[in-house]
């Protein structure tokens, strides 16, 4: 296992962790929090980071891994700087949402739970995100896609290379 | 407490507010089939996590079957275990089991000790209706003690209770989840990288064969017919009250001489007795003790004989190395002892002998490979079986244990009092070292050798002891989530205490992980330290120091306790740990 502080500015975001953590009051309760507290500093979470909550809190590092593992929205790999996010829960896949995935992975070239080599996309199949309304639906990063199908999917991945030249 | 009227299968019956259904079944004689259901009550420990669904009911005016096992009788409720509806839910129940287990029973190292097996015998099960895909995970045999087989898991957590809330070790959880779900320590390592102590209390507790040990009776089946090697045995004191029941004795029973006839047969060359090892255990620790007592040592002095409980101190409280005995194990000393002193007295180059143990443990197997106890090839235990293994090779060699005539140890390191008998149980190594701390410090005789104070099952006991002026206060812990909190107590300035004994395991060696399985019965465990007690009092020596071989260990080549020879050869030390 790597050295925690191997991970790029490692420091800094180790004090807003651990300010986090100050904050909740029933700590082990808190620990799906915590995770996606600290998911949201450094990315994702690795072993190191994950050992480094557990002795936080003072539990089993096998205990934080069995949440870490069971719910998919916790990444262990590192991901692009785009993480897509395809709702495959029981209302969008019966609006057809595999067509969908289909047609990320397709244009994106990569399965799901893989990043593109210019590290700007993930592409991820999740469990129910609670926007069943809006079925079909894809989640980038925060942003939230409804009504989604095959044919918007080129339209969106453009968007988000546009922007990403606009910016460099 | 408040009754309740049920009706179960038209049987009316008052029970107890909180009783479930399962256990109201059991006061009318009815067996519902359980597998992931555990209930060891003398020792508070319970798994009810209701996963494995093969103990459904129907409940009368509910749409849905109840698990029996967690499901509390209500006022009037009326149950049905007996009807096709319940018999059918429990049977795919299982199929649905068999339907992702390996069907290889005849191979499995538990076959025909599995629960899984005597379910499906029990429910008639000879067909299943449904093929799918089956888990293909790999083995983890990176330990020298236990393999891990997820492919023959049930989930049904056992081993997760006992070590995340008994054993407090926090190594196993279930990992992934739906269908990829297995139990497993964190990030996938092996379990020789993490900070299991090896107690094996998972292994004695699962169902099937997804936790076993590691087993070494092909190695000592080599040794044993390599005419170069003299092979010398050694058995713990928990092993002569556990063997019976693997040839159908009744539990408590006491085979020792039985166990050494049986010995003989397998032609090990000699016959030892790690209960000398345990005497001898006690001259060190007691002298030990003493010593810190007289001369403002670090006090508590905790026990060392149990490896689990070696490795767990190590890992959870590695700032807290000084408290613990040096003294090695009684096993440990016994291969020091046999390659030093017998091999000297034989004649016999130390590299020409094989030291086999059998042991009621596990991490006795991961103990004799710790690289501090091995760096000697010359002073220390070769291979170590448990005693279902022992019972293996037996069976294997066709020999009838329960008939066999009564045989003595052979003579040097095989005679022993009543002091190391007791090593066995939760409690008899603290009243061992009281016995002759005793006299060591009053220079009187000690009449009255039974301290009825420290014996028990209780997790955490304590009791004062007056040794001439001196106030003994001594803490007894036996389960390691126990031992943490009479460690932490201690730590916190709480408890206040001379001496303490730990044992690893709940009931101390007579439970050990190597013992042949109790299925949840801990009648058998509590049978099982009456017999050691009753050995005990059959000793005509019942304290280590009156034991003359031991005298004689020390005249001709010890010198005296804690002398330097003693040291390199009887002590050790410890090494801090990662907890992962």
């Amino acid at each position: 296992m790597a050295n925690i502080f191997s991970l790029e500015n490692a420091d800094q975001k180790l004090k807003a962790l651990d300010a986090f953590i100050l904050e909740q009051d029933a700590k082990e309760d808190a620990l799906i929090s915590i995770l996606h507290k600290a998911q949201e500093l450094f990315g994702y979470l690795p072993s190191e980071l994950q050992l480094y909550v557990a002795r936080k809190l003072n539990i089993p590092a096998s205990k934080v891994y069995g949440v870490v593992s069971f719910y998919s929205y916790f990444s262990q790999e590192k991901r692009g700087k785009y993480t897509v996010n395809i709702c495959m829960g029981t209302a969008c896949f019966v609006k057809g949402v595999e067509k969908v995935m289909h047609a990320f992975s397709e244009q994106l070239d990569i399965k799901s739970g893989n990043t593109t080599p210019d590290g700007l996309f993930t592409l991820k199949d999740v469990r129910c995100i609670g926007a069943c309304g809006l079925a079909p639906v894809v989640m980038i990063n925060d942003k939230v896609f409804g009504h989604v199908t095959e044919n918007d999917v080129s339209r969106i991945i453009d968007d988000y290379k546009n922007m990403e030249g606009s910016e460099g | 407490m408040k009754m309740i009227n049920i009706k179960i299968n038209d049987m009316p019956l008052q029970v107890m507010e909180g009783t479930t259904i399962l256990e109201a079944s059991k006061q009318v004689g009815l067996k519902i089939p359980t597998l992931c259901h555990m209930n060891l009550k003398d020792f508070g420990i319970v798994n009810q996590s209701a996963s494995c669904r093969v103990c459904m009911v129907e409940v009368e005016g509910r749409p849905a079957l109840a698990p029996s096992c967690s499901e509390l009788c209500t006022e009037g409720m009326v149950i049905r275990t007996d009807n096709l509806r319940a018999i059918s839910a429990r049977r795919t129940a299982v199929e649905l089991l068999l339907s992702n287990h390996p069907f290889d029973c005849l191979l499995c190292p538990k076959n025909l000790e599995c629960d899984l097996q005597a379910l499906a015998q029990d429910l008639g099960i000879r067909d299943i209706r449904y093929a799918g895909e089956k888990m293909n995970y790999q083995k983890d045999t990176s330990s020298y003690a236990l393999v891990k087989d997820p492919n023959k898991c049930v989930m049904c957590r056992r081993c997760e209770t006992m070590c995340n809330t008994v054993q407090t070790c926090g190594i196993l959880s279930a990992v992934n989840r739906g269908f990829d779900v297995f139990v497993g320590p964190a990030f996938n390592l092996d379990m020789v990288d993490t900070s299991c102590t090896f107690c094996g209390q998972c292994v004695a507790v699962c169902p099937t064969a997804a936790l076993t040990e590691v087993n070494n009776t092909d190695a000592v089946w080599e040794a044993l017919n390599n005419p170069k090697k003299h092979v010398v045995v050694q058995v713990a004191p928990a092993v002569r009250v556990a063997i019976g029941e693997l040839f159908n004795m009744d539990a408590g029973t006491i085979t020792t001489g039985k166990l050494v006839s049986s010995l003989r047969s397998l032609h090990f060359d000699a016959i030892f007795d790690t209960d000398f090892g345990a005497d001898l255990t006690i001259m060190e620790e007691a002298s030990e003790l003493i010593h810190r007592i007289q001369n403002g040592g670090t006090l508590p002095m905790l026990t060392s004989c149990c490896p689990a409980w070696v490795k767990f101190f190590e890992h959870q409280f590695p700032d807290m190395l000084d408290i613990p005995s040096t003294c090695k194990s009684p096993q440990i000393m016994m291969g020091a002892v046999i390659k030093t002193y017998y091999a000297e007295k034989m004649n016999l180059k130390p590299e020409d002998i094989v030291v086999v143990s059998v042991m009621p443990c596990l991490a006795k197997k991961a103990e004799a490979a710790r690289p501090e106890l091995t760096k000697d090839n010359n002073n220390n235990v070769d291979l170590v079986l448990t005693t279902r293994e022992l019972g293996l090779m037996l069976k294997e060699a066709g020999i009838n244990f329960a008939g066999l005539p009564d045989s003595d140890f052979d003579h040097l390191l095989g005679e022993s009092t009543g002091a190391s008998v007791i090593f066995g149980t939760t409690g008899g190594v603290i009243e061992a070292a009281v016995r002759t701390a005793y006299d060591w410090i009053t220079g009187e005789t000690l009449e009255k050798v039974d301290f009825q104070q420290l014996r028990g099952l209780e997790g955490i006991r304590s009791a004062t002891v007056k040794v001439g002026d001196l106030n003994l206060r001594i803490g007894i812990a036996h389960g390691l989530g126990n031992a943490r909190k009479l460690l932490e107590d201690i730590k916190a300035g709480i408890s206040q205490f001379d001496a303490i004994e730990i044992m690893a395991c709940p009931g101390g060696c007579i439970g050990g992980g190597g013992q042949p399985y109790h299925h949840g019965d801990m009648e058998i465990i509590k049978k099982r330290q009456a017999a050691i007690y009753a050995e005990d009092r059959g000793k005509v020596l019942r304290k280590s120091h009156d034991n003359p071989y031991i005298k004689q260990l020390y005249e001709e080549f010890l010198g005296t306790p804690n002398s330097h020879k003693a040291h390199d050869l009887l002590h050790t030390h410890y090494i801090p740990k990662e907890k992962i």
